[in-house]
């Protein structure tokens, strides 16, 4: 099991970034994540591998200002 | 003892009044504000007290108008927010808003950059006015500034912001406020910013479409990056922008630039204790909270 902006989401082995977004349908490309308090940048999502436990907050900006 | 009159220490008979105070520095004053708070003549002073004499309707001089704007500030609050330098990222809704707020607080050194100029559709919800049609929205911005606290210092650039001049512009900021209107320029500086300058404090204004729903706006932190907003109303065909809530959101950018800079209001946490006490007490003698 892993927090997803300190909600559960089940876990499993090979879990990247870009999986996991999927997984949630955080489909919108304007899109931030931290894995344990560190950034992941959007180019490594694929290789960016997300562990049993790991804490994972995501920031999706929208237009206005 | 010593107190301070218009930001000058003095040296005054333990037991004077405010009236004793006006009475030696200026005898005119009609408006006394001591300690952050306006007073009447009759209150006693203290030691260490910071005490403002103000006459109504008449221009001060330049050399003691500083003190006089920040007169209701909370005492040695000024003295801190002076010395920071913040960098805003856009000047339309957000940026212009949240900079003005950050001057009238005192804020030492705003760095602003925005591309753009004024124009028609701006004045909606955008700090300026009719007259400033046309002109870079950095040098209206400045001149908005200045007119409401002459002593900020406002350094302009009038460019396209980009991952590569983020660090350039905004490397002496201690803190960067984003205030873009897109979310791709959004992600772009969130992005060059936890690349480049990883551990600087990111204020975002994100989803503040639309009007009422007060309540949703709301400030989150993720790491050094603190979102303010509702995080779901985005501006697009149909959903338009207004000055009142995209001025909370700012303003809700600036607040919490001043809570990075000062730390939490120790004031505001003990009225939260109190209240939490009060309730739990069921100390009526008190009086209640609504």
């Amino acid at each position: 099991m892993l927090k997803v902006n300190g909600q559960d989401h089940p876990w499993h082995p090979g879990l990247t970034v870009a999986q996991l977004l999927k997984e949630k349908n955080y489909i919108f490309h304007a899109i931030i994540v931290r894995v344990n308090d560190k950034y992941a940048p959007g180019e490594d999502y694929d290789k960016t591998a997300i562990n049993d436990g790991d804490d994972v907050q995501a920031i999706h900006l929208i237009t206005g200002g | 003892m010593k107190i301070l009159v218009n930001e000058k220490p003095q040296e005054i008979a333990t037991g004077s009044m405010v009236s004793d105070a006006a009475r030696l520095y200026k005898n005119n004053a009609d408006l006394f504000i001591r300690n952050g708070f306006p007073c009447g003549q009759d209150v006693k002073l203290e030691d260490g007290d910071r005490l403002v004499l103000i006459k109504k309707g008449e221009m001060p001089k330049r050399e003691e108008l500083e003190h006089l704007l920040m007169a209701r500030h909370t005492p040695g609050v000024h003295e801190r927010l002076k010395s920071a330098t913040v960098g805003i990222a856009g000047c339309g809704g957000l940026g212009s808003t949240a900079a003005v707020a950050l001057a009238r607080a005192g804020i030492g050194k705003l760095i602003i950059a925005d591309f753009d100029v004024v124009e028609p559709s701006n004045l909606n919800r955008q700090q300026y006015f009719v007259e400033h049609i046309g002109q870079p929205k950095v040098e209206a911005l400045k001149e908005i500034i200045l007119k409401a606290n002459p002593f900020a210092e406002v350094e302009c650039h009038q460019v396209r912001i980009t991952p590569a001049n983020v660090s350039q512009l905004f490397n002496a900021a201690d803190v960067i406020v984003e205030a873009f209107d897109l979310a791709d320029q959004k992600l772009m500086l969130a992005e060059a910013v936890q690349k480049q300058m990883p551990d600087k404090p990111l204020v975002i204004g994100n989803g503040m479409a639309g009007w009422g729903d007060n309540n949703l706006l709301k400030t989150r932190q993720v790491g050094r990056i603190y979102i303010c907003g509702d995080e779901i109303s985005e501006a697009g065909p149909g959903m338009g922008l207004m000055a009142p809530r995209v001025g909370m959101a700012a303003c809700m950018e600036a607040n919490q630039v001043l809570e990075i800079l000062l730390g939490p209001d120790p004031r505001i946490r003990s009225f939260i204790e109190q209240d939490k006490q009060s309730t739990l007490n069921m100390n009526k003698a008190k009086g209640e909270r609504c």
